[in-house]
């Protein structure tokens, strides 16, 4: 039977470059899915499929420097979480990742080499990639890799690079070594390098689909995507999670988990009252999902604790509660407490006042007779 | 002596915005604290609880919200009682005689409140911060609301708060102020019998039909 979409996808796409990435070992079934995840996830018209697929076919691959500061190791984890072909090796396979500390087989004087090589040779070309945030204390001697401080890498590697995407909460606002009282004074890449084109890619660790899809874009329109107030792109950061959400059914309806595995939560119902901050957070995970879209935390039963949004560890916790804590009224005042309190303390005073006024004579004006006109 | 006379004081946008607002606080309040604390789980997904509740904050924020400017527009227009400076007792020296008198008579050191048409001066300067109450409980649920679309008319003109204070900061604050003017509302409904018994000059009645028994004498 004659299906329109396949016909639309394959004619969009030449077949030398269908042909071309057979060889590779990628089928035309996966490449063509790729290419349309791509489009989708960057909200293009199909259209632009054989476009992307060019772009990613050009011989002149941009190096690759992935560097890590204060961070964990999860954004790299969610990169390289692959068991099978996927789009993100696709684009690992076809960057050429010059320089990234956890996979790359150079290691010490060999590996900082290759780095200068690139910086020097592709000064302008390469994408610098960051996980992790940089810290200002103490001249920068928290973090040092081959003698030289996190700072300056950033300032150097950044700052000659086509672009920087920063990936995940760390090195796009800091995140949680960033946290109050944030000891080691760390900071966002934009902040400790301000010159750099930066884009931020949050997440605690950030979605694999979006570092792929950010720079697929790159590659295809030689720019980086429109982006939002914190630095976002658009594509992935423009929608509230809370709008997604696949309980927000549960959620306009009035049926809400009270506690972890009580009736409600295990019929799916919203987390909003076990403190979901979908409302709050603007990310794509309902709809790309986490791991080839098999689950993300809202679908797995608990709430979003915002970490995509600046400041995450501080603005969005107690991360079970909805609200924060009423500043300066001790641990256990929620603003609701309060409130009941204040209603309740000023209907007592006034009914105290009013008991007294009462009892109290000879207060009232004069009592005199309206003028009869 | 003379008798006592009738004066209107009250204009109707004065009367109407006030009882608009009495009504738009009260949905608000109860909507907004369910927003807050939706304190009924409904038993099946057929009910759309929180969804008409939202309707309704939204609906009345708007009513709420239109009240406001109104009255602002009125403080230009309106008669000597509905004006800026019937709000600012502080700014003369007959005001502060007011405000030490009328704060005498409340704290019990004296028998006698001091004579005004209008409103008295503690009840004025508590209008004042009641109004920026309203303003920022509008500014900041705008600013909340608008998040529904990045680049809407609401975000981009409120949408700037939401980094500056926090959106957990703005909604922290919108839910206090609710409170606040829920103790407001006591001391309102409170002070108004009080100076209604007190007073005999009608004051209860006045927010209704606008008119105040005034005391020529007094004046
Ligand atoms: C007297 C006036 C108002 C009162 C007492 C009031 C009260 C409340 C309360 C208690 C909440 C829950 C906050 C929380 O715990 O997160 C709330 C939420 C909200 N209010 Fe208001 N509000 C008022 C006016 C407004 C206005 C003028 C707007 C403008 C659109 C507004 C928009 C919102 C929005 C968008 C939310 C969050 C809804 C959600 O997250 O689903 N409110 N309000
Ligand atoms: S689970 Fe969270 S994001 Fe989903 S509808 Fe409920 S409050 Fe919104």
């Amino acid at each position: 039977m004659h299906d329109p979409e396949r016909s639309l996808q394959e004619g969009s796409v030449s077949e030398e470059i269908l042909q071309k990435w057979e060889a590779r070992g990628v089928s035309r079934r996966d490449f063509l899915k790729f290419c349309s995840v791509m489009t989708a996830s960057l909200a293009l018209p199909a259209s632009f499929m054989g476009q992307i697929a060019e772009a990613i076919e050009a011989d002149n691959r941009p190096p690759v420097i992935w560097m890590e500061f204060q961070g964990c190791t999860g954004d790299s984890e969610a990169f390289l979480r692959a068991n099978q072909p996927t789009a993100a090796e696709l684009i690992l396979d076809y960057l050429s990742v010059d320089y990234h500390e956890t996979i790359m087989a150079a290691a010490g004087h060999q590996a900082e080499a290759a780095k200068h090589k690139t910086v020097e040779e592709y000064k302008g070309k390469y994408i610098a990639i960051v996980e992790g945030s940089i810290p200002m204390g103490a001249g920068g001697a928290y973090c040092t890799i081959a003698g030289d401080s996190a700072l300056n890498i950033a300032r150097k590697v950044c700052g000659n690079a086509a672009a920087t995407i920063a990936v995940g909460s760390c090195s796009s606002y800091g995140g949680i070594p960033a946290a109050a009282p944030n000891p080691t004074g760390a900071v966002s890449v934009s902040e400790a390098v301000p010159g750099a084109t930066v884009i931020n890619l949050p997440g605690c660790p950030l979605n694999a689909e979006n570092l792929t899809a950010a720079i697929v874009h790159f590659l295809t329109f030689k720019k980086l995507p429109a982006t939002d107030q914190f630095g976002r792109p658009k594509f992935a950061y423009g929608k509230r999670i809370h709008d997604n959400c696949e309980r927000r059914g549960h959620f306009d309806a009035g049926q809400y988990a009270e506690g972890f595995g009580d009736a409600g939560h295990r019929q799916g119902w919203c987390l909003y009252k076990l403190g979901c901050k979908g409302p709050e957070t603007f990310h794509n995970c309902p709809t790309v999902r986490y791991n080839e879209g098999t689950s993300w935390p809202i679908q797995a039963g608990h709430g979003c604790i915002g970490c995509s949004e600046p400041q995450f560890w501080d603005t969005m916790t107690p991360f079970y509660r909805r609200l924060p804590q009423v500043p300066g009224f001790g641990i256990e005042a929620t603003a609701d407490k309060l409130g009941l309190g204040l209603a309740a303390a000023t209907a007592v005073a006034f009914g105290a006042h009013g008991v007294a006024s009462a009892l109290r004579k000879g207060d009232e004006t004069d009592t005199k007779v309206k003028k009869e006109d | 002596m003379k008798a006592l006379e009738l004066r209107y004081v009250w204009e109707w946008p004065v009367r109407l915005t006030h009882w608009f607002n009495v009504i738009a606080i009260i949905v608000l309040s109860v909507t907004g604290y369910y927003i807050g604390d939706p304190f009924v789980s409904v038993p099946s997904t057929n009910s759309y609880v929180m969804g008409w509740m939202r309707f309704l904050h939204f609906v009345f924020a708007y009513v709420f919200a239109i009240s406001w400017v109104v009255r602002i527009v009125w403080m230009f227009f309106g008669n000597q009682y509905a004006r800026f400076p019937a709000f600012a007792p502080w700014a003369t020296r007959e005001g502060w005689k007011h405000i030490v008198g009328t704060f005498n008579y409340y704290t019990f050191l004296k028998k006698k409140v001091p004579y005004v048409v209008g409103h008295n001066a503690l009840a004025a300067m508590a209008y004042s911060g009641v109004f920026v109450l309203f303003l920022i409980q509008i500014v900041s649920g705008f600013a909340l609301y608008g998040q529904f679309q990045p680049g809407s008319f609401w975000d981009s003109a409120f949408g700037w708060l939401l980094p500056m204070f926090g959106n957990q900061g703005l909604r922290l604050t919108h839910h206090i102020i609710m409170w606040l003017l829920i103790g407001f509302a006591i001391h309102h409904v409170y002070s108004g019998w009080l100076m209604d018994t007190k007073e005999k000059n009608g004051v209860m009645g006045s927010i209704f039909g606008g008119y105040k028994f005034i005391d020529p004498d007094e004046e």
